[in-house]
């Protein structure tokens, strides 16, 4: 574990800490902010993990972004997934997913109620699944954003090839850069810099965030999901700002290339094609979805059993949408921590580890 | 959102675990040597002070890297005796088996509980076998009774926790857990996690000299070390501060933990033991430890503070975050 160690090193750390610390000094003094948004679910858990926020001089805020696909998810498209269910379907779907609220239950409430709720490790158990059980239907919860969305076509690809018939997807596939460009667009969502994803990007490639650099001057970073990682995107994206020079960097060049990852967006763009997306929080956005295309449509779970993942409703308390857009911080929200509980999650982002409630619950909380 | 049905979180050892005992048992139980939940009973008969303890093995796969459940069924009950400050002795051993299930199996794990009882110096010596109709169970349950007699000296209690005193841990931390899910999943890594299975009487044992000073002993199972320690501190004036480079675990656990997203601080152990010394006596009892091969790896990890009810760890980058006593299930992470 030697390689690991190395991005987790506490001289580095500080070392990083004193420059951000100058330069974040220095654009307080001109009156401008550090407020660089994470966008990935997995940097937002990271940061919490390894107690990233309170390293940040005062100067620097950390927002989290909507890049947990667990909390995105609409209510809508859970009580889908229970309606299949409750159809004697098996679900299979990763572990998290379990406890997303629905508009009235959750998968896990369901299961013990006696529906058949498989959790997968990987897209591949629900190939398993379908093979053990050639009599009855599987489902497979398609969510995620490009990382999890190739792995899950895959599935499709393999089960085409392999003549399984009695598998399905019910995607709700999300892309990152129209949500990127949707909180732009919100007036009232103040971000100097975006720390892009990791994961991600090594399927899209760095390049994907090029248009935002160019059409609204925000410094974008790809970075690392380890602390140094982190600390070093963060520094190089206050550097920009305090030289008003917004670019796009890579500084996650160990696994991500500027043009991603060529086979998988092949496959992606073989099987799916741009929809309209429903997130939770976010509202609907124009083509911020991938959705099987009509050729694959025997692999469509909603088209072959006919269920919407539209509509739905959930508690008018949460504040999910104002949390994953950065426009509060999780203790902010009224119920945060009183009425919804990672035991109790009301909205989604209290529900994935990733989530920006569960973390900031889990590692920071205070009260 | 409430729930009227039994999740599987319920007994996963963490907040809901607490809360279903909290509102189902102890309403109805908790008078008497049940208060305060400790591991084992203290019980009082003829002059003699005993310890009494109970558990059960539902553990998926049956044989895992490092162990079976016959071995684990051992180990539950010894370890949850000797933690109490008890020398256990004898032990009751009750089968659930699931039609169909293959006989050549059931030997391993019935040679598992024989070997596994020597070693520990426990007799199993009252019994019970039943079969259930295929689909009822999932291959073998098991569960084990045991009674001990207390080691003079331990006067263990939450209560008796201060600030100042020095948190121990007897090896490295959560390779059971991650050993039985990778078994269960199918994932194989270099080097491999070996379950730590294992009775923690030697390090009891060896910790007795200097019981005086040992305010609390625990073993990490279901919820960790985070669930140990948490429930140490919750609702007192007292905290722990855990430093992360002392916490021992192996790179195997760590790879697997990483891997999947979980926190190696929530994962199961079944061979190691928490405990809290007072400071003068921490140095003794950790050399103690470190004579004994399941103590080689044995390490101070942080001291009880006084920052009220929280657990917090100073993570190697040198930031600080609180352990959180785990929910329920540990949910691997999408991605």
């Amino acid at each position: 574990m030697k390689y690991i160690e190395g991005f987790r090193d506490a001289d580095a750390a500080r070392f990083l800490h004193d420059k951000l610390a100058a330069t974040g000094e220095e654009l307080a003094r001109e009156g401008r902010t550090v407020r660089v948004m994470e966008v990935c679910g997995s940097h937002t858990m990271a940061i919490a993990r390894f107690g990233v926020r309170g390293m940040l001089p005062d100067t620097v805020s950390l927002l989290s972004g909507p890049g947990c696909p667990v909390c995105v998810t609409d209510a809508a498209y859970i009580d889908a997934a229970i309606e299949l269910a409750e159809r004697e379907i098996i679900i299979a779907t990763f572990g998290d997913m379990m406890r997303v609220p629905g508009s009235r239950e959750t998968l896990a409430q369901l299961r013990a109620a006696g529906a058949e709720v498989e959790v997968c490790y990987s897209p591949e158990g629900a190939l398993v699944l379908a093979r053990n059980n050639p009599e009855r239907e599987v489902v497979f919860l398609g969510i995620g954003f490009e990382t999890t969305t190739a792995p899950v076509v895959s599935l499709v690809h393999t089960a085409q090839a392999q003549g399984v018939r009695n598998l399905s997807v019910l995607t709700a596939f999300k892309l990152v850069p129209p949500a990127l460009d949707a909180l732009i667009a919100d007036v009232e969502v103040q971000i100097d810099a975006f720390l892009c994803p990791a994961h991600v990007s090594a399927i899209i490639g760095s390049e994907a965030y090029r248009p935002i650099v160019e059409q609204h001057s925000i410094p974008c970073a790809v970075a690392g999901f380890e602390p140094l990682d982190i600390l070093y995107g963060v520094q190089v994206l206050a550097e920009m700002l305090a030289q008003d020079k917004p670019a796009l960097v890579n500084h996650y060049a160990r696994v991500v290339r500027p043009e991603g990852n060529l086979a998988a967006k092949t496959l992606i763009d073989a099987y799916l094609e741009p929809v309209d997306a429903g997130w939770r929080g976010l509202g609907e956005l124009p083509r911020s979805g991938l959705g099987l295309r009509e050729r694959w449509s025997a692999y469509d779970a909603a088209k072959r059993f006919s269920v919407s993942t539209r509509g739905g409703s959930f508690d008018p308390r949460c504040r999910c949408g104002d949390v994953l857009k950065g426009k509060i911080i999780p203790p902010q929200c009224p119920i945060f921590g009183k009425v919804c509980t990672p035991d109790n999650p009301v909205g989604a982002c209290m529900v994935s580890s990733e989530g920006s409630c569960a973390a900031y619950y889990r590692y920071s909380r205070t009260d | 959102m409430t729930t009227r049905k039994i999740l599987l979180g319920h007994g996963g050892g963490g907040r809901l675990s607490r809360d279903l005992i909290a509102q189902e048992i102890l309403p109805r139980f908790g008078e008497g040597p049940l208060a305060g939940l400790p591991d084992g009973a203290l019980l009082e008969f003829g002059g003699q002070k005993l310890v009494f303890s109970t558990d059960s093995f539902v553990v998926h796969p049956l044989e895992f890297p490092g162990g079976n459940i016959g071995e684990l069924a051992v180990h539950g009950t010894v370890n949850d005796i000797a933690v109490s400050g008890g020398k256990p002795l004898w032990l009751s051993l009750a089968a659930v088996l699931e039609e169909g299930l293959d006989l050549a199996l059931y030997r391993r794990v019935l040679d598992s509980v024989k070997a596994a009882a020597r070693e520990c110096g426990v007799q199993v010596v009252t019994g019970d076998t039943k079969v259930v109709a295929r689909g009822q169970c999932d291959g073998v349950y098991l569960n084990t009774a045991g009674i001990g007699v207390s080691i003079e000296g331990f006067e263990l209690s939450q209560g008796a926790v201060r600030a100042g005193d020095q948190v121990l841990v007897s090896g490295t931390l959560g390779e059971h857990g991650m050993a039985v899910m990778a078994a269960r999943e199918g994932i194989a890594i270099a080097g491999g996690v070996v379950s730590d299975t294992a009775g923690v009487q030697r390090l009891v044992q060896a910790a007795a000299p200097f019981a005086a000073g040992v305010r609390f002993m625990r073993d990490p199972t279901r919820g960790g070390a985070a669930a140990v320690l948490g429930e140490i501190v919750e609702d007192t004036s007292i905290g722990i501060l855990l430093d992360e480079q002392a916490i021992p675990f192996s790179p195997g656990a760590r790879a697997i933990a990483e891997m999947l997203g979980l926190d190696l601080l929530h994962v199961a152990s079944e061979g190691r033991m928490i405990l809290i010394s007072a400071p003068e006596c921490s140095a003794k009892i950790l050399a103690a430890w470190k004579a004994l091969p399941e103590g080689e790896n044995a390490g101070v990890i942080g001291r009880v503070s006084e920052d009220a009810g929280r657990v917090i760890l100073t993570t190697a980058i040198g930031g600080r975050r609180l352990v959180d006593i785990p929910r329920g299930e540990l949910l691997p992470r999408i991605c």
